[in-house]
């Protein structure tokens, strides 16, 4: 059937078409309203109220924190008890919070360095949620100096770890093509430990997030959508190989290092600075394989000096920003969306990186099953796996 | 939640939704990873030797030791300008209850005695006729903070019954609430009038009438005894029952039971005061959140009780705290006689100035600011956790006439 053979319709007749569902549509909803289907199940009880503290900031002015209402309705904090003590507060907006948002309680309590503190919000149906201060110490403020020492901090995470395993690079060049699968392989071994650890980490900020965000749903969603959009961005212009794979690569990696530096920013922000030695050397040992992963399908390829610099920007910048953006605003959802968007990014990573190691051999089949890419493969993970468990207390 | 959860149902889902996200803080720091991120977290706090970061948290350091202290440094502390806001006058409530909306007020409930309807029978006795109702009310027990009540005459604590030594008593009491209800009483009296099942313990919408002689003298309760018992006690189902000693029995101390009587010239010298403590467990988790004299949390501080000091002072006490087993009274600039369950005419503890009670323990207390200057004079239960939670109150002593 052709077009032609269908009546030819007048703009009014379509527009009329359009019409009568979407006023359908509404008349429904509002013989739903009406109706009001759930008043058989009204049997009195108050609403189900949530309250989910997304920030705690302590300074002179006492104990500050950003509170969001999640319940069936708009509910109202009452009174605040620090300690089973009640105490005076202030809120930012005052008045009923609606579901959904979120509004800072200033309480002026004089906390005490290093020792633990219990803050019990009570609601008008003397519902309480409770939260805990772990350790008290004091919140750094968003200065200047703050902001550079995360920067170097950033940059020993992030920058520094990556620059150092593209250094392998002149090493790498003359490999053979076993070599060449391993390496790959090791780079898709690496971004699997990272995909599952990414996930996982997204996941249980997530629990963290008031409900109304939808944790583990927002989190899958975000990943596939991540992984799509990038999927078909990727393949604009054919399979990306070469240096436009090397810098998917860095992609997927930054954006997983960006989810990094946000929670190191929010642990900043939340008071817990002090970054050990020891573990800044951990991390970098942890990444180096990062700069391994993203030199391994340029081998091929002549690469300047500029396309490092930009690759070390694009994989180990973002953990800069993200300490920032952390340290500025951090909550756990936005935490938790940040990661899941890493997350895809690596898996359209792996994706691409598999396809060119294929690619790259006659034989597929062979290929996928050599010892050097099964080892490969095993061996990035396992490296992955012993350095985060040489670094984890 | 389920759609058959009913009051309770409520708190626990409210707990169950958020304690989630909440409590998951261990550590202070927003987000606890357990992955490799925790170490970041965990890790900072731990590691001592964090050379990084050395002198910043040294200067941290010094400036939080003046947060954390007392704001009492007076001008040695060199931010006390700065951290006016953090004195220690801040740990109270915010905002007033509306007594009206209650239907009670907690000052007026210091001195609302309840006596009934009197009558002479025929042997010369006189009979005293109270008419209580179980009625469920919604109060609010601190500023906001709104408590589904199950009450005795719409107030908690219910009516402070009072009647003198030897008279028939009779209570007419009706259940207009939505569960079964009794009024137990602390006294003397037969089995059938015990309050308990199959003595007076009736459904919704029923009568009963209990009826006894009021015996013996003393500072006594009553309170609802149906299953589960500590539900119906917290939910607000007790007051005070107060029988006046008669003079005529106690020639030795007429005198003193003289003044025990309500209404008698001696006793018009007394400025006597019901106080019931209790507490409320606003989430129905075991524990209370607001703790109180009278039901009101911090009310006598807002609204500190006038003394006249040229009079002495005695107040009919009762703790009716759940879930806590002993609560206590400690008065300021003072000391006072005690006399447990009121049921002697001598003291039985001289010069204290705390005393502890035991769940449904009473006494009264006597006590003059005769020789003090004006002021304000705080009392609380020694408890610190019960102060800070609400239990607390101010005595505004002033000349007569003042
Ligand atoms: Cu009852």
């Amino acid at each position: 059937m052709t077009d032609q053979s269908q009546p030819r319709r007048s703009p009014m007749t379509r527009l009329l078409l359009v019409l009568v569902p979407l006023a359908a549509m509404l008349g429904a909803f509002v013989w739903i309203a009406s109706l009001d289907p759930l008043r058989g199940f009204n049997n009195g009880a108050p609403p189900v109220e949530a309250l989910t503290v997304e920030r705690t900031i302590l300074d002179r002015s006492g104990i500050s924190l950003r509170v969001r209402a999640g319940g069936s309705e708009a509910m109202v904090v009452a009174q605040v008890a620090v300690d089973d003590a009640y105490w005076t507060f202030t809120q930012e907006p005052a008045g009923p919070i609606a579901r959904g948002d979120a509004v800072w309680l200033r309480i002026p309590y004089p906390w005490v360095l290093g020792e633990a503190h219990n803050v019990n919000l009570l609601s008008n149906t003397g519902a309480t949620f409770g939260h805990e201060i772990g350790v008290a110490v004091s919140t750094p403020r968003a200065a200047w100096g703050q902001l550079r020492f995360q920067a170097v901090i950033g940059a020993i995470v992030g920058l520094l770890p990556v620059a150092l395993g593209l250094m392998f690079y002149p090493a790498m060049k003359g490999v053979s093509r076993s070599g060449m699968n391993f390496l790959l392989a090791l780079t898709v071994g690496l971004l699997a430990f990272l995909l599952i650890d990414t996930i996982s980490e997204a996941l249980e900020l997530s629990t963290e997030a008031a409900a109304i965000f939808q944790g583990s749903a927002m989190v899958w969603l975000a990943a596939l959508a991540s992984f799509l959009l990038l999927m078909a961005l990727g393949r604009w212009r054919g399979n990306p190989e070469g240096i436009a794979l090397a810098f998917y690569i860095a992609l997927g990696i930054g954006l997983h290092n960006f989810g990094e530096g946000l929670a190191i920013g929010g642990a900043f922000a939340a008071g817990s600075a002090g970054l050990g030695t020891f573990l800044v050397l951990g991390f970098a040992l942890h990444n180096v394989t990062e700069g391994i992963g993203i030199a391994a399908p340029m081998l091929r390829a002549r690469p300047t000096l500029w396309t490092f610099a930009a690759l070390i920007l694009l994989a180990g910048g973002p953990a800069i920003l993200g300490m920032w953006a952390g340290s500025l605003a951090y909550a756990p959802q936005w935490s938790a969306l940040a990661l899941a968007v890493g997350a895809g990014a690596i898996l359209q990573v792996m994706v691409e990186v598999t396809a060119y190691l294929l690619r790259q051999n006659a034989d597929r089949q062979a290929a996928l099953m050599s010892p050097a890419v099964l080892g490969g493969f095993l061996g990035g993970t396992a490296f992955m796996y012993a350095t985060a468990a040489l670094i984890k207390i | 939640m389920p759609a058959d959860a009913g009051k309770r149902g409520r708190d626990v889902s409210a707990n169950v939704e958020t304690s989630r996200p909440i409590e998951p803080h261990a550590v202070e720091t927003g987000p606890v990873l357990a992955s490799r991120r925790a170490l970041l977290v965990g890790g900072l706090v731990a590691a001592s030797g964090a050379a990084v970061v050395a002198s910043r948290a040294q200067s941290q350091a010094t400036q939080d030791l003046t947060v954390g202290h007392d704001m009492s440094g007076g001008a040695v502390d060199p931010y006390l300008a700065d951290d006016s806001g953090m004195a220690h006058g801040n740990m109270t409530m915010v905002g007033r209850v509306d007594h009206s909306r209650n239907g009670f007020d907690p000052t007026a409930m210091l001195t609302d005695w309840e006596t009934g309807q009197t009558e002479v029978l025929t042997d010369g006795r006189t009979l005293r006729t109270f008419e209580v109702d179980a009625i469920d009310m919604e109060i609010e027990v601190a500023p906001g903070v709104f408590f589904p009540a199950w009450t005795f005459n719409g107030r908690v604590p219910g009516p402070a019954l009072r009647a003198k030594e030897g008279e028939r008593l009779r209570i007419i009491f009706r259940n207009l609430g939505s569960h079964p209800h009794s009024m137990h009483f602390h006294g003397i009296h037969s089995a059938r009038m015990d309050g308990i099942t199959g003595a007076g313990l009736i459904g919704p919408g029923e009568e009963f009438v209990y009826e006894f002689d009021a015996r013996p003298f003393g500072c006594h309760l009553y309170h609802c005894h149906a299953l589960p018992l500590k539900r119906h006690m917290h939910k607000g189902m007790y007051g005070l029952f107060v029988v006046d000693p008669d003079p005529a029995r106690h020639p030795e101390h007429a005198a003193v039971a003289a003044s025990r009587v309500l209404g008698s010239p001696e006793n018009a010298e007394w400025q006597e005061l019901a106080m019931v403590m209790n507490g409320f467990d606003t989430n129905f988790d075991g524990e209370n959140e607001v703790y109180a004299v009278n039901t009101v949390g911090q009310v006598y501080m807002n609204e500190p009780i006038r003394i006249d000091k040229s009079r002495p002072v005695r107040i009919y006490l009762m703790n009716a705290t759940e879930f806590d087993p002993i609560n206590s009274f400690h008065l300021h600039g003072n000391f006072f006689d005690y006399y447990d369950t009121g049921t002697q005419l001598t003291p039985t503890l001289r010069t204290v100035d705390v005393i502890m009670q035991c769940q449904a323990q009473r006494g009264i207390l006597e006590f003059s600011f005769a020789d003090h200057e004006d002021g304000l004079y705080m009392f609380h239960a020694h408890q610190a956790e019960f102060t800070e939670l609400g239990w607390m109150a101010f005595f505004d002593v002033q000349e007569s006439g003042a």
